[in-house]
């Protein structure tokens, strides 16, 4: 019995961890309509970002986090400024060309700086190990990202569905032309949601390189998990995507605890079972 | 008719002059070519990059000439895929005239340059896959790195004896991984040994936990570990993480999951972790030593087992070559080769002339606190253990 609980928590933190990876990627493809498949980039980039400040330069854990952030966030604004605007309108196939040839050129350039090999990044004491809650094992660090996970889920739905941001940026989605015609500025609203996908991208970069491990292929490597969230959760809104990940999390970790000679099929059973289901994801909306 | 004939062989004759022109200048140079594969970008781009400044090392130290002819490496880059070894061995064999194929990260990539060494006559020198079966597949084909089967089997007959009753085994699913839990099986159980979990990982795992996990409440004595060199760092921390340490569970295995490469950044769970195999950068030998110092000053950190196979895999070719007088046919390079002996950096080791793989010591080690760096300390020493996959035929 406890190990079922013990699977259960393991597996919603590592489906909160999927979830603020992936979420920037839901916001620019669901919401601004663009395939940017270099999201992981900006993922890798906030790890990296991260892991020099907390090893080299003996920052604390939860100051590199911000940075991790920060940083990635100013890279997307710059990016989206030179590059990625120019390709809005284009079609979908040029835009993927366009976002992979950036992964390329990222994982490229890591490998250059920072050498292939895997790192990690240095933890407090406080976030190792794990502890006993009625004979349930709960993980330290696992329990801090499902705490932060969840907060920043909860502050995401309330600015989107609640701010004034929130509703210029649904109108700019909905009908870009009469919203710059009501004096909304709609590059910038583009702009600042790219920009705070990719710091949110950065920061689970950051908050995943102790359980999926950081090296220069990292956007390759998790490409895929972050697709399947957004086709699975449907890119409509942020509660798709999220379940999607907590569903995918559990489902990846109890398919790997109980039939292990299973394991790596089952989230991509689970993808093909509800696109079957569900083509547009659990929350799409039928395209427009 | 005459006439026919006549210009026949002028024309003939005429081709076999070109082709002489053509092919002469090859017979002059005095180079020997040596085509490295290896994975330079990937996954396993820590396995290449080790062997590829060991390399380096060694013709620093010992000069890029042998018996009066010029060593040149011609390097190329396969990702660990086996189709592009398979290209880079053809370009280099066809278009660059090789007279060795070196390196090999993976045994797949190992493999696939097989039957081009056999149809070219040049020497295959594995530096790094370690399946059993790769030096059956080519007459040409000499390895310096290891066997799974060759560690494998040691521990699993060091854990019978020391106590060690149940076992649950994590191994990496493929052809490596398979050959280190199935040799590890027959010593462990033979010994009355009991496996009391077995689960087979997939090679690209994000995330250790769910197995971890099964591991735990499977409750054994100890857990058999393989994984490639490079996710051993990943796997210890989660071990640690999950409490696996504290409840008592030893890790055990070939040496890859305490790869030096990786070893000092994975911090103190991976203490007291007891391993076989065939380097250790704490070797206590004089020759080592050297070693170690002069890679660390070369290229900022210590040399890991690849490093080792990389540096045997040259000096192998350097020593073919001076007994063979520089000269390059393939059939004579492996003559020469088969039954060498030399000191390397792990201890003697010598190239078996019936399987033309490698005869080395095996040690078993314990990963110990020495001077603040975490370091696998050898206490037990097997002398030359040939593979044990093949001795069995």
């Amino acid at each position: 019995m406890t190990s079922v609980l013990t699977n259960l928590f393991d597996g919603v933190a590592y489906g909160m961890l999927l979830f603020v990876l992936a979420c920037g990627l839901a916001v620019t493809l669901g919401l601004m309509n663009f395939v940017n498949l270099a999201h992981g980039a900006f993922a890798m980039a906030g790890g990296y970002v991260c892991a020099v400040l907390v090893n080299q330069y003996g920052w604390p854990f939860f100051a590199g986090l911000p940075l991790a952030f920060i940083a990635p966030a100013v890279i997307g604004a710059v990016l989206e400024r030179l590059l990625y605007r120019h390709l809005y309108t284009r079609s979908h196939l040029d835009q993927v060309l366009f976002s992979v040839g950036l992964v390329f050129m990222s994982v490229a350039a890591i490998d250059y700086i920072m050498g292939s090999s895997r790192i990690f990044i240095n933890l407090p004491a406080a976030l190792q190990g794990q502890f006993d809650v009625f004979g349930v094992g709960i993980g330290r660090y696992r329990l801090m990202l499902i705490v932060i996970c969840g907060l920043l889920t909860a502050a995401l739905q309330l600015v989107l569905a609640r701010t004034r941001f929130g509703s210029r940026l649904r109108a700019a989605v909905d009908d870009p032309r009469a919203a710059s015609g009501l004096g909304i500025n709609v590059p910038q609203v583009f702009a600042l949601t790219f920009a705070f996908g990719c710091g949110l991208a950065g920061l689970g970069g950051a908050l995943s390189a102790e359980i999926l491990g950081l090296d220069p292929y990292f956007p390759l490597k998790f490409m895929i998990y972050f697709l399947i969230v957004v086709t699975v959760g449907g890119s409509s809104s942020i509660i798709g995507p999220f379940l999607a990940s907590l569903l995918l999390g559990i489902a990846d970790v109890a398919g790997k605890y109980y039939v292990p000679k299973m394991g790596p099929f089952v989230i991509y059973t689970v993808m093909i079972v509800i696109l079957i289901w569900r083509p547009h994801g659990l929350f799409g909306r039928a395209a427009r | 008719m005459f006439a026919r004939f006549w210009l026949l062989s002028r024309v003939a004759l005429a081709a076999a002059t070109a082709g002489t022109l053509v092919v002469a200048p090859a017979w002059a140079d005095d180079a020997v070519k040596i085509g490295l594969i290896l994975p330079m970008t990937g996954g396993q781009a820590s396995t290449g990059k080790q062997i590829d400044n060991a390399i380096k090392l060694y013709m620093k130290q010992h000069g890029d000439t042998v018996a009066g002819k010029k060593i040149e490496i011609i390097l190329k880059d396969d990702g660990a895929l086996p189709d592009k070894t398979k290209t880079a061995a053809q370009e280099l064999i066809v278009n660059d005239k090789v007279s060795f194929i070196a390196g090999f990260g993976v045994t797949p990539a190992a493999l696939a340059a097989a039957p081009l060494a056999t149809q070219a006559k040049i020497p295959e020198v594995v530096m790094a896959a370690g399946t059993s079966i790769i030096t059956e597949k080519s007459p040409y084909i000499v390895r310096t790195s290891f066997t799974l089967p060759q560690s494998s089997t040691i521990i699993g007959d060091w854990a019978v004896k020391n106590g060690i009753k149940k076992v649950a085994s994590l191994t990496s699913d493929y052809a490596p991984g398979n050959d280190a839990l199935a040799s590890f099986k027959e010593h462990f159980t033979a010994g009355g040994g009991q496996i009391v979990e077995e689960v087979k990982v997939p090679l690209a795992n994000p995330d250790f936990a769910p197995f971890l996990q099964r591991m735990k409440d499977a409750k054994p004595d100890a857990m058999f570990v393989f994984v490639p060199a490079g996710q051993g760092g990943n796997f210890m921390k989660q071990y640690a993480e999950r409490g696996l340490d504290k409840a008592g569970i030893k890790v055990i295995g070939p040496g890859d999951v305490t790869d030096d490469d990786l070893l000092n950044d994975m911090g103190d769970a991976v203490l007291g972790t007891v391993t076989a195999h065939i380097y250790s950068a704490a070797h206590p030998s004089e020759m080592n030593k050297e070693f170690v110092a002069a890679y660390k000053k070369d290229f900022g950190n210590r040399p890991g087992f690849m490093a080792v196979n990389g540096y045997d895999g040259i000096h192998l070719i350097y020593e073919a070559l001076k007994k063979t007088g520089g000269k390059t046919d393939g059939d004579g390079l492996i003559e020469a080769m088969k039954g060498m002996k030399w000191e390397s950096p792990r201890g003697p080791i010598s190239i078996d002339p019936e399987t033309r793989d490698i005869v080395q010591n095996v040690y078993v080690r314990k990963v110990e606190k020495k001077d603040g760096e975490l370091y696998n300390v050898e206490f037990e020493t097997f002398e030359a253990v040939k593979d044990p996959g093949k001795a069995k035929k």
